[in-house]
């Protein structure tokens, strides 16, 4: 006999999620993840000016902030044969460092940690030998036995105020928690560091967008002139404080994250065998050293992988009719020639229908529809996106900088290549990408440099601005990798005007409901691959493997054009 | 608003953290100057955290982004873990709180049955008032619900954002969920509002320090917004302010105007309808705010700032705008064109100031020539 556990809402995430799950004998023995907000924005785009897509669907996320603008200038910009000048690329490859660069560091200290890390055991921890920890494991200078104990301190001081803040009702003292009090101190200790300096790297954001959270985009490149003589552009004092960032943000990843990484997994390698899920990737590619329209040039490359077999790399069209569909038959949505079929995105139909019990509720009707997620699949394969896809995807092309930063990890932890396929391969990805984009941070830095010195200042192509320079109708797809995943958008415009946009988005790839023929997507196989659950109450090992996809509703979220229009296949790059 | 705990007061703290009474008063000082108070509001500040303990705050999450969450971990000054370790006691968020599930919702009860009409309401996102609500639940029950039963123990409410301000992008034409302000169903309750997509993370958890150490609401304009950080326009705040007067504008992205960093008016800039306080405070610890960085203002604090598009046509009719009729003449007179009917003395004023700048560019240019 199974007990029905809800988790809901399941926090230190970006929007509303909701878990129901089975338990039975300690084990998941069945899973339902469900999307329980929707602002429908996708609807509120059409008619409008194409120009202004990217400020609206920027909206759509503010945690993963920038990716959605980008992706919604690529789409226009295919539809209307916009090639944005070298540095404009450049730009926009250096916002999307920083973005992953914070977006990686938060979620590892501030929305996942806590479920490796018990705050309350700190106080148990030893100052003199953390010191000697940390110090062992990294040069990172706060590291004194002062600095330790001063902050076990103020942390007994707060705990003890019995007003315990976002640390209340934490499972503090499960016994799924392993790490030594002096470990617990260090990710602590790092908790607050990493709040204080995720505010430095996003300033990038502000230098190139103006703010962060969503920084300003423009079509055909960007809004930040550069202009070496006035203090109002991009000059040397702004291109110094961006090299500055940069490389005190590769700092903090190298001596603090990774190692922090490394530390907590080596006391979790169990976690290696947990919550892997569905072994197939998916990867659309990015960070373009030679323009976004030769895909050869990408740092990340694009690929599926299928049944984890790394030996075969699969291309991605996401122009072609039969590769990625949708389906709604577990949607809250209906579609017009019925519920069982799945349709290209530039197909999509949709419309909202909610059959779900009437609030209050305490279950979902999980038999029927259970979500406001479509279910996407690719060549009928649910598909996992995401840090860990990009990984295994870089790997198996046989990428160098990739297997450098795989094997030696794996080395680090002494755990089988097979670990990757699991929670803990997906959080340690997401650190040893972290690393790599550091790095290639640096070059696109120096690249920028190169070109101004080399006299090429241009950051837009405005020469199609004015929409009376376009095409009756057009239309286009543009794609990224949001920290979360592969990310596409894809536009109609007719007349002028937005006639359809649609976004098919990471969450939507791993937490959706079940598909027709009742594959689950991503988050509800993991769940149900080998997930202990030592305490029903506390389901603290459900949240384990949640987090560790990282999960973003507000973009997983969102409705189609109400009356299905039809839309033809778009040309190809 | 005290909670009734054996807590050491913010000044303890500090004390205990290592802090001289010297840091402290520096403290109070940039808090009081921040606040926009007079030298004597330091000892004010100073007595305040003297004797507060931590306040309760109960942090929302609706139809919304989370980009207000994630521009207040943003703050440099009070940076946030200060804010949330000291200064409030942040009993539920749903973006960081290490509780989830009924822990979540245990700890947001215990803290409206414990500190009934003390606890602070903080609301990010709009509200779906479509089909009972269904459009957003979290733990099953509706959004709508929640906020009126958080709503009714609070002792104030802050609207953080556009979302719960106005209703922002999920309320644009045709506002398919029926997206609403906090403001349309919460009533009898004092409400801060703070727009911005998202507002300024400084500004944020200024109007949190000025609530706590204060004991009361920031005064607000009419429509509810802290009269500190609401009561400027963007376009009067605007260091490219005399561009606009002289009549030199940017004429398209990335023109040899903009990188003279010329005025954005007739590239779409909102400024000149705006109210907001990124002219002065600007973005991410004053690092830049979207004008600086080339691109004009949409508006984002401003009610219906979705609808008033598309961005990048520009503004035609604004209170407060002497010459709009006559931007583009002034272009054109500057070059070389001549223009019949216009308005001379406007003009003159603004061409002469024109000619000043003109003058001073050029000055700079001869200087920079004998130099090399």
């Amino acid at each position: 006999m199974s007990n029905r556990i809800v988790v809901d809402p399941i926090t230190r995430i970006e929007g509303h999620l909701r878990i129901e799950a089975d338990i039975q004998d300690g084990k998941v023995v069945d899973a339902y993840s469900s999307g329980t907000m929707v602002r429908l924005i996708e609807r509120i785009l059409q008619g409008r000016d194409p120009r202004d897509a990217w400020a609206f669907v920027g909206r759509v996320c503010g945690v993963c902030t920038t990716v959605h603008s980008l992706a919604s200038c690529r789409s226009v910009e295919d539809a209307l044969n916009i090639v944005i000048p070298p540095n404009a690329e450049i730009v926009r490859n250096l916002m999307f460092c920083a973005q992953y660069m914070h977006d990686h560091v938060v979620h590892f200290y501030h929305l996942h940690a806590l479920d490796w890390v018990d705050v309350v055991n700190a106080l148990q921890a030893d100052p003199k030998a953390t010191s000697e920890l940390a110090q062992s494991i990294s040069n990172w200078p706060k590291s004194s036995t002062g600095y330790f104990s001063d902050l076990q301190k103020r942390i007994k001081g707060f705990v003890e105020s019995g007003q315990l803040g976002i640390f209340t009702n934490g499972y503090w003292g499960h016994p799924a928690y392993k790490l030594p009090p002096e470990v617990n101190l260090i990710g602590l200790a790092h908790y607050l560091e990493a709040l204080e300096w995720q505010k430095e790297m996003v300033k990038v954001h502000a230098i190139f967008g103006g703010k962060n959270p969503h920084p300003n985009y423009l079509v055909g490149g960007m809004a930040c002139s550069i202009g070496l003589d006035d203090v109002s552009a991009i000059n040397a004092e702004r291109l110094s404080y961006v090299g500055r960032l940069f490389e005190e943000g590769k700092r903090f990843v190298e001596q603090v994250y990774i190692p922090d990484l490394l530390a907590i997994a080596s006391f979790y390698k169990d976690w290696g065998a947990i919550g892997g899920g569905l072994g197939n990737y998916l990867v659309y590619g990015d960070l373009p050293t030679n323009g976004y329209n030769d895909p050869s040039s990408f740092l990340i490359p694009s690929g599926a992988i299928l049944n984890k077999d790394i030996s075969q790399v699969y291309d991605v069209d996401l122009r072609e009719d039969a590769q990625v569909q949708e389906f709604v038959s577990r949607s809250w949505y209906e579609y017009a020639d019925g519920d069982n079929a799945g349709l290209h995105p530039w197909k999509g139909e949709t419309k909202l229908n909610y059959t779900g019990p009437k609030p209050p509720y305490e279950h979902l009707n999980v038999e029927e529809k259970y979500s406001y997620l479509k279910t996407p699949r690719w060549k009928g394969n649910a598909m996992e996106v995401g840090p860990l896809a990009r990984m295994l995807v870089g790997y198996a092309r046989g990428r160098e900088d990739f297997k450098e930063v795989v094997d030696g990890a794996l080395a680090k932890l002494d755990v089988p290549v097979t670990a990757l396929f699991s929670t803990l391969g997906r959080t340690a990805a997401r650190g040893l990408e972290t690393q790599l984009i550091a790095n290639w941070a640096m070059d696109f830095y120096e690249q920028l440099l190169t070109n101004i010195r080399n006299g090429d200042t241009r950051m837009a192509d405005t020469s199609k601005f004015n929409p009376e320079r376009w095409e009756t109708s057009a239309q286009g797809v543009g794609h990224t990798e949001a920290p979360r995943g592969a990310l596409a958008h894809w536009c109609v415009i007719k007349d002028q005007k937005l006639e359809n946009y649609q976004l098919v988005v990471p969450t939507t790839w791993n937490a959706s409901p079940r598909d027709p023929e009742g594959k689950m997507s991503a988050y509800e196989s993991s769940l149900m691959d080998n997930t202990p659950i030592a305490d029903p109450e506390q389901p603290l090992e459900i949240l384990r493997t949640v987090h560790s996809f990282d999960p973003c509703m507000a973009c997983a979220v969102h409705l189609y054009d109400e009356e299905g229009k039809q839309v033809n296949r778009v040309k190809v790059l | 608003m005290t909670p009734s705990s054996n807590r050491p007061t913010y000044y303890e703290e500090l004390r205990q953290k290592g802090y001289s009474r010297r840091d402290f008063m520096k403290f109070c000082t940039t808090i009081a100057a921040y606040m926009g108070l007079q030298a004597s509001g330091v000892a004010q500040v100073a007595e305040a955290l003297k004797s507060n303990s931590r306040v309760p705050v109960i942090w929302m999450h609706f139809q919304e982004c989370t980009c207000c969450s994630e521009s207040f971990i943003r703050s440099s000054h009070p940076i946030v873990a200060d804010v949330i370790l000291d200064k409030i006691s942040l009993d539920y968020t749903e973006t960081l709180m290490a509780a989830s599930g009924h822990q979540a919702e245990a700890a947001m009860h215990k803290t409206m049955e414990e500190y009934p009409g003390e606890y602070v309401l903080c609301v990010e996102g709009s509200v779906p008032v479509y089909e009972d609500g269904v459009y957003c639940c979290i733990g099953g029950r509706s959004a709508v619900d929640i906020l009126q039963e958080t709503a009714a123990g609070a002792k104030a409410i802050i609207g953080w954002g556009s979302c719960a301000c106005n209703g922002c992008v999920q309320a644009a034409k045709p506002n398919p969920t029926g997206a609403t302000p906090i403001h349309k169903l919460v009533k009898n309750k004092p409400i801060i509002k703070v727009p911005g997509c998202p507002p300024i993370g400084e500004v944020m958890a200024g109007v949190l320090v000025h609530l706590v150490t204060f004991g009361r609401i920031p005064e607000l304009d009419r429509i509810g917004r802290p009269k500190a950080f609401y009561s400027k326009r963007v376009h009067d705040t605007c260091y490219r302010r005399p561009f606009y007067d002289a009549g030199l504008f940017v004429e398209s992205f990335d023109d040899e105007n903009a990188q003279k960093g010329y005025c954005l008016y007739k590239v779409g800039c909102r400024g000149p309808m705006t109210y907001n306080a990124c002219g002065v405070t600007r973005w991410n610890n004053g690092v830049s705010f979207p004008i600086q960085s080339g691109h004009g203002c949409i508006g984002c604090s401003e009610e219906n700032f979705w609808d008033n598009g598309p961005f990048y046509r520009r503004l035609t009719n604004f209170p407060g705008f002497g010459i709009e009729s006559n931007a583009d003449k002034i272009g054109a007179v500057a070059a070389g064109v001549t223009v019949a009917g216009i308005a001379a003395h406007a003009i003159g004023t603004n061409l002469r100031k024109k000619k000043l700048i003109d003058g001073l560019v050029a000055e700079g240019k001869e200087s920079d020539q004998a130099l090399s």
